[in-house]
């Protein structure tokens, strides 16, 4: 088998279980999935509105060849239902994002968000509880104070780890749109939250206020043609974020410029190619997902069949494009009827900008090598990872003769989307959804 | 009161027929073995002419994304994203049609026949049957009506939509976007509802279409000759009061019955 090795800096192994639920629903679908800033932990969030937490485990001097694993932390329902009976329409459940926040104590943070409402969750833990109470007994009844003759001081004591989530806060009723896209500010004191019109600017501590920083809605409903698809602060300014259209073009906005940020301060966009032009051409140009380098000097994009990188210094085009899957190109029409031309994907940044991925169809997802220049094929499935194996790149066959390995772009199951990847911060870890399995591949170790 | 405009009002406007089918045109190139309604790559399907051409393959796009459009049954907002993106294909597929004199442009409107437009939106999308025939309406027809006729169906329907619009005021501007057709649904009276019965052949009408008509309110004055002239013989003119709105209401529920 050949050693991609050279290739690319390193060859992901599957995990040893591949983390699933038991029975597959709709709800289990994965909506999104994040790393917090250590890679300690890992969140996904799920169609029914649930949030799971991973956690690594410990490595342990007598298993060093064992990498540390991702096990369950913590499970809790997010978002539920609801209702809008003004509207007379479902609000859905499901998590569209969730954002971790740095650790400032011994709690975890994050905010989870479904379309209408962004939610301040601490994960914290709990492994002592307070013994030997005066006023109560051991149950929490209340005792009666005439048999109370001696006091004591309650004393804490070790009890089995329990880690439990609880909502700090909760930001409501702040979008008349479906949130796409939620950004802690690196001041970390604010976040923005934004929807397909607006984004709103929120201090953490403040939810019956919020800040508005972009209004694209015109004041004739009838004149809309274009809508914010995805937005993100700046990983170091925290007075510039950048949001990107459906019509392919990114603006970036400094805060400081003016209360109401509608003027970019930068606008970046590709002239079309017309050689290329179709009436899909701007549907295709549609950014599903943006995100900085962790440098900042950088951002990525995504559309349907592109990843774009743009350099902050020029807006005229980008730096680098790398095709996805552009044997679609010639299927647009089809993806068009059965609506997987409207399906987001995102991207993401290796630890150090060097490595970038996104998904594809068929459960496979791709990686570039910005320096090299070489590409990877993946597939996440089932049957094709054997546990501590190497991950086989995979090919699709465009035309003419199909090799023995490859798979022909009819035979492509489109049902199977890797819509959300996730990249650990500093180690070759990857966190890959497909449907309602999560896929776990670490680099081999030495 | 803000909300997702143009979403809802795709919601509550356009609605062809359950029956898709009746929209396409009949006689088209697509055969039988066609797998797809699409023609993508160079696919070879059994017995299939040869592909499509350019200007029916776009008019098959057109008539795709009107459908897709359409958002019956979802208790959940539609993607706003989505349909501002459809309907900008929409608009593309319209201007460049027009360019190419593909899109028959009736003749201006006449002055007064605002409250005819939304029973124009409706009504062309059921009928189906006339739009194969060609046939072209009564003469003192308000001219949003189909005077496309002669092109392919669903070619027709929009025209008049959109024709619809141009008599509110934008004339000879493109509308800027599908949710001036819905508005002429929301806004105006229902004077016309004996129209969307008049030829009533029941895949041709749903509820949401009737309904529509249902919503405004009250009759207007001028509704009525136009009616007049769609309604095959025997339809009860119009007249504004509460127990015609009843007696509409009675004969919505015969035709949903009868189908």
């Amino acid at each position: 088998m050949k050693c991609f090795s050279r290739y690319l800096p390193y060859i992901f192994r599957p995990p040893n279980t591949i983390l699933s639920s038991s029975c597959h629903t709709e709800a289990d679908i994965i909506s999104t999935v994040e790393f917090n800033h250590t890679g300690e932990l890992l969140a996904t969030g799920d169609k029914g509105g649930r949030v799971v937490i991973f956690q690594r485990e410990q490595e342990s001097k007598n298993q060093v060849h064992r990498r540390g694993e991702y096990n369950v932390y913590s499970t809790f329902q997010s978002h539920e239902p609801e209702f809008d009976y003004l509207k007379s329409l479902e609000i859905e459940e499901k998590i569209n994002k969730i954002r971790w926040l740095p650790q400032q104590n011994a709690a975890y943070f994050l905010l989870s968000t479904n379309d209408k409402t962004v939610k301040l969750w601490k994960v914290s833990e709990r492994d002592k509880r307070p013994e030997g109470y005066n006023l109560k007994d051991e149950e929490g009844r209340l005792r009666d104070p005439a048999t109370i003759t001696t006091l004591r001081v309650p004393v804490l004591r070790p009890m089995d780890l329990m880690v439990e989530a609880t909502p700090r806060r909760v930001f409501a009723n702040a979008h008349t749109y479906h949130i796409n896209s939620i950004s802690v500010n690196s001041d970390y004191e604010t976040y923005m939250s934004a929807d397909d019109l607006r984004i709103n600017l929120w201090n953490f501590e403040i939810t019956n206020q919020s800040f508005n920083i972009v209004d694209i809605k015109p004041a004739n409903m009838e004149e809309l043609t274009e809508v914010i698809t995805a937005a993100e602060f700046h990983p170091h300014h925290c007075n510039t974020f950048v949001y990107s259209s459906s019509k392919g073009t990114i603006r970036l906005c400094d805060m400081r410029a003016s209360a109401l940020c509608d003027r970019h301060t930068k606008f970046f966009e590709e002239p079309e190619d017309p050689s290329n032009r179709s009436f899909f051409s701007e549907i295709i140009s549609s950014i599903s997902d943006v995100k900085f380098s962790h440098s900042g000097r950088y951002i990525m994009t995504r559309d349907y069949l592109t990843v774009k990188v743009w350099d902050l210094n020029m807006e005229s085009r980008p730096i680098e494009t790398y095709q996805v899957h552009d044997y679609l190109r010639s299927k647009l029409c089809s993806l068009y009827e059965n609506d997987c031309i409207f399906d987001k994907f995102e991207c993401v940044w290796n630890g150090s900008d060097s490595v970038i991925m996104t998904g594809s169809y068929n459960n496979f997802f791709r990686m570039f090598d910005r320096n090299t220049k070489r590409d990877v094929t993946l597939e996440a499935s089932r049957e094709n990872s054997k546990p501590r194996a190497i991950l086989k790149p995979r090919k699709v066959c465009v035309g003419g003769k199909r090799r023995k390995d490859e798979i022909s772009v009819d035979s492509l199951d489109f049902s199977k989307k890797i819509l959300h990847t996730a990249w650990h911060p500093s180690e070759n870890i990857i966190a890959v959804a497909a449907t309602n399995n999560l896929y776990i591949f670490q680099d081999k170790v030495n | 009161m803000e909300g997702p405009e143009s979403a809802m009002a795709v919601v509550a406007g356009l609605r062809t027929p359950e029956n898709v089918t009746c929209v396409l045109p009949r006689g088209t190139m697509f055969a039988r073995g066609l797998k797809r309604k699409c023609w993508d790559g160079d696919e070879d399907v059994e017995g299939a002419p040869a592909a499509p051409s350019y200007s029916l393959q776009r008019q098959s796009l057109l008539d795709m994304s009107l459908v897709k459009l359409q958002l019956c049954h979802t208790l959940v907002e539609p993607n706003l994203c989505r349909s501002v993106l459809i309907a900008n294909t929409v608009r593309q597929i319209q201007e460049e049609m027009t360019q190419d004199g593909a899109w028959q442009l009736p003749a201006p409107p006449v002055a007064g026949r605002g409250p005819l437009d939304h029973l124009v939106s409706t009504e062309i999308l059921c009928r189906a049957a006339w739009e194969q025939q060609g046939q072209r309406p009564a003469p003192d027809l308000p001219s949003e009506l189909p005077g496309a006729l002669g092109a392919p169906a669903p070619g027709s329907a929009q025209s008049c939509i959109w024709e619809a619009d141009s008599s509110r005021g934008h004339r000879g501007s493109f509308p800027k976007s599908l949710d001036q057709i819905f508005e002429t649904l929301e806004s105006r009276a229902p004077s016309p509802v004996e129209g969307l019965f008049a030829d009533a052949g029941g895949p041709y009408y749903d509820l949401d279409a009737v309904l529509t008509g249902m919503v405004g309110g009250k009759s207007g004055p001028g509704g009525g000759d136009g009616l007049q002239a769609l309604a095959p013989a025997g339809a009860p003119p119009p007249s504004a009061s509460c127990k015609r709105d009843l007696g509409e209401l009675d004969h919505v529920v015969e035709i949903l019955v009868e189908t």
